[in-house]
């Protein structure tokens, strides 16, 4: 049951040929079995079967929707009611949230069901899932190797077959590059087309929640449930939102790509470069022309991303004070006291540095030279993106610059890590939607393709993902020991 | 040495919305603590903040009351500290793009008009309550105030005395009470005021160090605090000591201020745009349909009293300082059709004095304007006099009754029956022979004898005109 | 750009974040090489750019003003680290 697609899935539930009640046992059983993986912090077992048997009623008068009776889970990151959600952090380890995310009550109302909830980055900061307090999760493709992050959760349970399919978040790289780790399709959309009410913050003006899953027509399916506006988010836009599903199949004659000449410079290592020429051929056949395009600000994503995510970071964190909820500290003995240690002990060191990062960007005499500076470089680069897009439909380029590195390898060197997301970063600058999906392999460990494209196009990138996975099968590898 | 004050005032009103300026909550005081703090109060994870269109409508409507530029592009940004009161550990308020930017007010001390230059007025969050009493040496916290509207008003550094921050205070608090964009209650906290405080030698252009005395909440403190403050920095520089810049609190039971040493430390608020929420641009549109349904501003309105009512300075300022009592004088007006003039005496004079001595305000008034209005009409038409209608204004201020009922019941009506009122004159005068002699051989004072003694025997009522009239004519023979 | 363990204890002070002793000689060589890598920004000239605070190009939204929140104190309070009679505790504040 785990190896079908949400839509076979959603055909076995209504044929009779398994119950919701079924198919959730099934899952549980896996996440008991492969609990090695560390993938769930949560698992809400009993929550699932009372949704797995709402859901079975559901089915059985005809109603239901796409994803009603089909077991999924969520980033630890929404806020689920009286459920812990701890963004993979100490602070929050006693959190039980008051409150739904906007995105998770959509689910609720679509009859899905909750597995738990999925280990994460701390705070979602990382790209290697190494900062959580719950622990390393391991890639199912390689238990040695990181799954990517912060979404690794997500990535390694959806990989390995312990959620039909996940949410994640990405802020600098999130959904993509652990989707790219672990061989699945992750969908960061538009900044805006999902709602961020309930989704603990990181980078306010550049999270943005996703889907992760196994195909490009899993991915639309989730769009489809997650997109929309929200009253309850200033910066949801209020616009349509278009079926994801229908145009998966629409032609790819005459589709314009570019590949910036940034993204494939000597820096690439050649057994990338080469597996990404392959699936760009592979475009080349369906019909695509390729082109070079040129953007010449974005090596400078890096520095001003790492500027502009932990000065918002820094403020976001801000609300963790051991007052009001979460981790606050043995015996304060004064105000001051309380904040230093529930602060200092709550969180963890990658998120320390980042708040410390930006709170220096942010004070008196550093803010122009930092911060204003930063935006002024976003503002440029956006600019590239926008004037790349107008000559291309899509850009195309790397996820990673590597596949999946060891667990530990990089973790002592921030920097080192920061340069990882070198390819995905410079997307939440711009706020465009983009891509990752499966296109080869690299010593058995899995390589993403990233396809951009233009603001609120992601019928049209599910549709381009969609069309290379009718040709190849890169996406319908699965790790072995998880068949 | 002469030494000249400074003077600047930052004002915070809350702005009299129902829920709160970034959530649907509640902003009704009083309510039983953390009640009225939802999870965008609290700051939750997760949550986000979603602007309140009629806080900015009010800030609008504040702008254009002090003829001030409003900024069709405005910023919201956060301004980081740490406090337990605040729950995000950031204020979101307005740095470099307020909504409101230069404007003035005038005011008038002795009776001289002066124009104070206000430099800006910026919408913000409120902070919750910190309460120091009890709970074994912890202090409680009640977010209920949390994410309250805030305007806060900045003044220029344009005035040079206690009494004319006062004059400032009162003409603003009048302004937004008058606009119905606070409702002004100071107990409450609705209205609030810092004052920034620096003395120089006279003549010197140059500012001295300012001190900034925090919430000061009574017309009374702020005086008393500036002008204490004042002496402190006199005091201090007369003793060769130098005035440090720093926040001070006014203790009002020792009348002193002193140094606040929990805001002292490393204020560096590192403000930053608000990236949860986008720049409020303000078009021509909704500044038409603000501009349309915006009150008459006081002086205006004052004006148009003096001019079209031919009311003196003092009423006409009197009736244009609250928007219910100039609305209750027009209301009146209007259902009696009486003389403006005789309208507003009856207003600021009689019911003024009932008023105050109830405790109460116009819009509680005992009399409505329709009843006061019977009244009114009553006098124009002579029915009954000036004096009686006193009478009668004291039985409507106590009961529910109309004048016209009162003066049937009591049978005030004024005679006017020249025959009725002649044959009691006739009566008085045979009576009194003795004072008639008087008056004809040029005693005119006796002629008010006469007056009185007529009125006595018509209990009041007869027209005092027709008397005087009638009266004259016979004694003349 | 190099910070010295003094910046990096006032900069943790302002956060109001504990760092241990032996840990800020880490934290000060990890932010100084992040202080490097941004350095990088200089290099380009961008005297005639606006700042981009935000992704999205949009006015605010406007909410209307009606209470659509309601009490759940007791809710919010169950989660609380230290509350009584309805309040969070703290340690004293002194003003």
């Amino acid at each position: 049951m785990h190896t079908k697609s949400l839509t076979e899935l959603a055909q076995g539930l209504r044929s009779g040929e398994f119950s919701s009640v079924e198919l959730t046992q099934h899952f549980l059983k896996r996440i008991k079995q492969y609990h090695d993986l560390n993938t769930y912090i949560t698992v809400t077992e009993e929550i699932a079967l009372q949704n797995a048997i709402a859901a079975d009623a559901r089915l059985a008068s005809g109603q239901g929707a796409a994803l009603t009776g089909i077991p999924m889970a969520q980033k630890d990151i929404f806020c689920t009611l009286d459920i812990k959600t701890s963004c993979g952090s100490k602070m929050l380890d006693n959190f039980i949230a008051p409150y739904n995310a906007t995105v998770v009550e959509k689910f609720n109302q679509a009859g899905a069901v909750l597995l738990g909830k999925l280990n994460m980055d701390e705070f979602a900061m990382g790209s290697s899932n190494e900062t959580s307090y719950y622990g390393a999760v391991k890639n199912p493709w390689n238990i040695n190797t990181v799954p990517g992050g912060s979404s690794g959760g997500s990535g390694a349970a959806v990989a390995s077959r312990l959620a039909s399919c996940a949410t994640g978040t990405d802020t600098g790289g999130s959904i993509r590059q652990p989707a790219a780790h672990c061989g699945i399709t992750g969908l960061k959309p538009t900044y805006g087309r999902v709602s961020r009410y309930g989704m603990i913050a990181y980078a306010s003006s550049l999270d943005q929640g996703g889907p992760m899953a196994r195909s490009a027509e899993d991915a639309a399916i989730l769009l489809q449930t997650m997109a929309g506006f929200d009253p309850k988010d200033s910066t949801s836009v209020d616009l349509s939102v278009p079926d994801y599903s229908a145009g998966l199949n629409n032609s790819l004659a005459g589709l314009k790509i570019g590949l910036p000449k940034e993204f494939f410079s000597t820096d690439l290592n050649s057994d990338m470069a080469a597996t990404l020429k392959t699936a760009i051929n592979e475009y080349r056949k369906l019909g695509a022309e390729i082109k070079e395009v040129s953007m010449p600000n974005l090596k400078l994503a890096i520095p001003a991303y790492y500027v502009i995510a932990p000065a918002e970071c820094s403020a976001n964190l801000s609300r963790f004070d051991g007052v009001r909820f979460g981790y606050r500290c043995e015996n304060p003995v004064d105000l001051t006291d309380l904040y230093t240690r529930s602060r200092g002990e709550g969180f963890g060191k990658e998120v320390k540095r980042r708040i410390l990062m930006g709170t220096y960007a942010l004070s008196t005499g550093y803010y122009d030279a930092y911060y204003v500076k930063a935006q002024k470089i976003r503002r440029l680069i956006s600019d590239d993106f926008k004037n790349a897009l107008t000559e291309v439909d899509v850009i195309m380029g790397p996820v990673t610059p590597t596949p999946a590195f060891g667990i530990g390898e990089k973790i002592a060197d921030p920097i080192e890590m920061y340069l990882s997301d070198i390819y995905t970063i410079a997307i939440n600058l711009a706020g465009l939607p983009a891509l990752s999906i499966p296109a080869g392999f690299i010593n058995d460990l899995p390589v993403g393709l990233q396809i951009i494209g233009n603001y609120f196009t992601e019928d049209r990138l599910l549709n381009i993902a969609h069309q290379y996975q009718q040709v190849t099968d890169w996406h319908q590898h699965t790790p072995k020991g998880f068949e | 040495m002469e030494w000249e004050t400074v003077i600047g005032l930052e004002i915070h009103t809350q702005l009299a919305t129902q829920s709160k300026i970034f959530s649907g909550a509640s902003t009704a005081y009083g309510a039983e603590p953390n009640t009225q703090a939802c999870a965008v109060d609290l700051g939750l994870p997760g949550v986000l903040p979603v602007l309140n269109e009629e806080a900015v409508r009010m800030a609008v409507i504040f702008g254009m009351a002090i003829e001030a530029h409003i900024a069709p592009y405005s910023v919201f940004a956060r301004k980081n500290y740490f406090y337990p009161d605040l729950p995000k550990g950031y204020q979101i308020s307005q740095m470099d793009h307020p909504i409101v930017g230069q404007g003035h007010l005038d005011i008038e001390v002795e009776g001289v008009t002066k124009r104070i230059g206000i430099t800006r007025a910026h919408l913000e969050e409120d902070a919750g309550k910190s309460l120091h009493e009890s709970f074994h040496g912890l202090t409680g916290i009640d977010l209920n105030r949390a994410g309250t509207p805030l305007l806060e008003i900045v003044s220029e550094p344009d005035m040079r005395s206690a009494k004319e921050a006062v004059a400032y205070m009162r003409k603003l608090h009048e302004l937004v009470r008058y606009l119905g964009i606070c409702d002004g209650n100071m107990q409450e906290g609705s209205f609030r005021c810092d004052a920034n405080v620096s003395v120089r030698p006279k003549g010197q252009q140059a500012f001295g160090t300012r001190a900034e005395i925090k919430n000061i909440n009574s017309f009374k403190f702020v005086e008393k605090a500036i002008n204490h403050e004042i002496e402190r920095q006199i005091e201090l520089i007369e003793n060769g000591g130098k005035v440090v810049q720093e926040t001070r609190l006014y203790d009002s039971v020792k009348d002193e201020t002193r140094s606040m040493r929990s805001k002292e430390e490393a204020n560096d608020y590192r403000y930053f745009p608000d990236p949860d929420l986008l720049p409020v641009l303000i078009d021509k549109a909704f500044k038409a349909q603000i501009k349309a349904n915006l009150p008459e501003l006081p002086q205006a309105k004052k004006l148009r009293f003096k001019t079209d009512y031919q009311l003196d300075e003092e009423s006409a300022t009197i009736l244009t300082t609250s928007r219910p009592l100039a609305d209750y004088f027009e209301a009146t007006l209007k259902a009696s059709q009486s003389e403006p003039r005789l309208c507003a005496n009856w207003i600021t004079g009689d019911l003024s004095a009932a008023l105050n001595k109830a405790g109460l305000e116009i819009t509680d008034s005992l009399i409505s304007d329709e009843r006061l209005a019977g009244l009114l009409k009553r006098i124009s038409d002579n029915t009954i006099s000036g004096k009686i209608a006193k009478q009668v204004f004291e039985v409507l201020w106590q009961s529910p009754a109309t004048a016209d009922e009162i003066i049937a019941e009591q049978g005030l009506k004024q005679i006017t029956d020249t025959g009725a009122i002649e044959a009691i004159i006739d009566k008085i005068i045979a009576d009194n022979q003795g004072q008639v002699e008087q008056y004809r051989s040029g005693k005119d004072k006796v002629f008010a004898f006469f007056v009185g003694q007529v009125m006595k025997e018509m209990k009041g009522k007869a027209n005092p005109a027709e008397v005087n009239k009638l009266l004259k004519n016979k004694l003349q023979g | 750009m190099s910070l010295t363990a003094d910046d990096v204890t006032q900069i943790a002070h302002l956060a109001r974040l504990g760092i241990d002793k032996q840990d800020i000689d880490s934290y000060t060589k990890d932010l100084s090489g992040i202080l490097d890598l941004m350095t990088q920004m200089s290099e380009l000239n961008t005297d005639n750019v606006d700042p981009m605070a935000h992704p999205m190009d949009q006015a605010q939204r406007l909410r209307t003003d009606s209470i659509s929140e309601h009490n759940n104190r007791d809710k919010f309070m169950s989660i609380a680290p230290q509350a009584e009679a309805g309040l969070y505790l703290v340690p004293k504040v002194i003003e």
